[in-house]
């Protein structure tokens, strides 16, 4: 899932990427990588369509899923959620991963929660995938 | 008149921890009006300044409603209204000057008159 992530951002590099890991509601474990249109395709900032928000959003209710991370790359600075990324963080119970595609051949993958304007690092363990 | 309005997880502690509520209203602003007297400070999570907060996204039935004419929209009697949080973000501190920074902000958030 990390390398599908990272491999999404650098694909979409010089714009920011963006997307989601739903897993089962209430798990807070990441199960299926979703990729999803940046609906402003632009390097410094990013924006789910809303209608494909929507479907995604029905398709997870129906599945008794949630989404577990939210990700995004920043492609000309760090890993670190920004003002904005602050403002708009409107999952409590999210991971919100960042990715930096500013280096060509090294990425940093980092991971915070942000609750009512507050973030928290933590620290990303990554897992052998259990997904087919 | 009245609609369903599903509520997402960042907004429930307004509404209780509900889900799914029921409002009144012939157009989206009547809706939310009621929708805030009914559990109160949810206005202001979806209104601000007269428009749509642009970090909230409301759907009636399929539409995103900045596409159908924003608080203004025209709602019927069991109509499904949606509301999500607007999942977005970005390096604008990437950008030199901070009034464009807020200009690009504005920009991407859909939000007119």
């Amino acid at each position: 899932m990390v390398e599908a992530i990272v491999a999404h951002a650098r694909a979409d590099h010089p714009d920011e990427a963006c997307g989601i890991i739903a897993g089962p509601a209430g798990s807070d474990v990441p199960t299926r990588v979703i990729p999803m249109m940046n609906a402003e395709r632009s390097p410094t900032f990013y924006r789910f369509d809303s209608l494909e928000q929507l479907k995604l959003y029905r398709e997870l209710d129906e599945r008794d899923e949630e989404v577990v991370v939210v990700y995004h790359s920043h492609t000309a600075t760090e890993a670190y959620p920004s003002r904005t990324d602050i403002a708009y963080a409107g999952e409590p119970q999210a991971h919100y991963v960042l990715v930096s595609t500013r280096e060509p051949a090294t990425q940093e993958f980092r991971s915070y929660r942000i609750v009512d304007g507050v973030v928290t690092e933590e620290d990303v363990e990554i897992t052998r995938s259990t997904a087919p | 008149m009245s609609v369903t309005v599903s509520v997402p997880t960042i907004l429930r502690p307004q509404t209780k921890g509900e889900k799914s509520v029921t409002a009144a209203g012939t157009t989206l602003a009547e809706v939310i009006t009621d929708l805030d007297a009914r559990y109160a400070g949810l206005g202001d999570k979806l209104v601000r300044d007269g428009a749509l907060h642009r970090f909230v996204n409301i759907y009636v039935n399929d539409e995103d409603v900045r596409f159908t004419g924003g608080l203004e929209t025209s709602l019927a009697d069991g109509d499904q209204v949606t509301i999500l949080p607007a999942v977005a973000g970005g390096d604008s501190s990437a950008l030199v000057a901070g009034g464009a920074s807020s200009a690009m902000v504005a920009g991407g958030s859909g939000v007119s008159g």
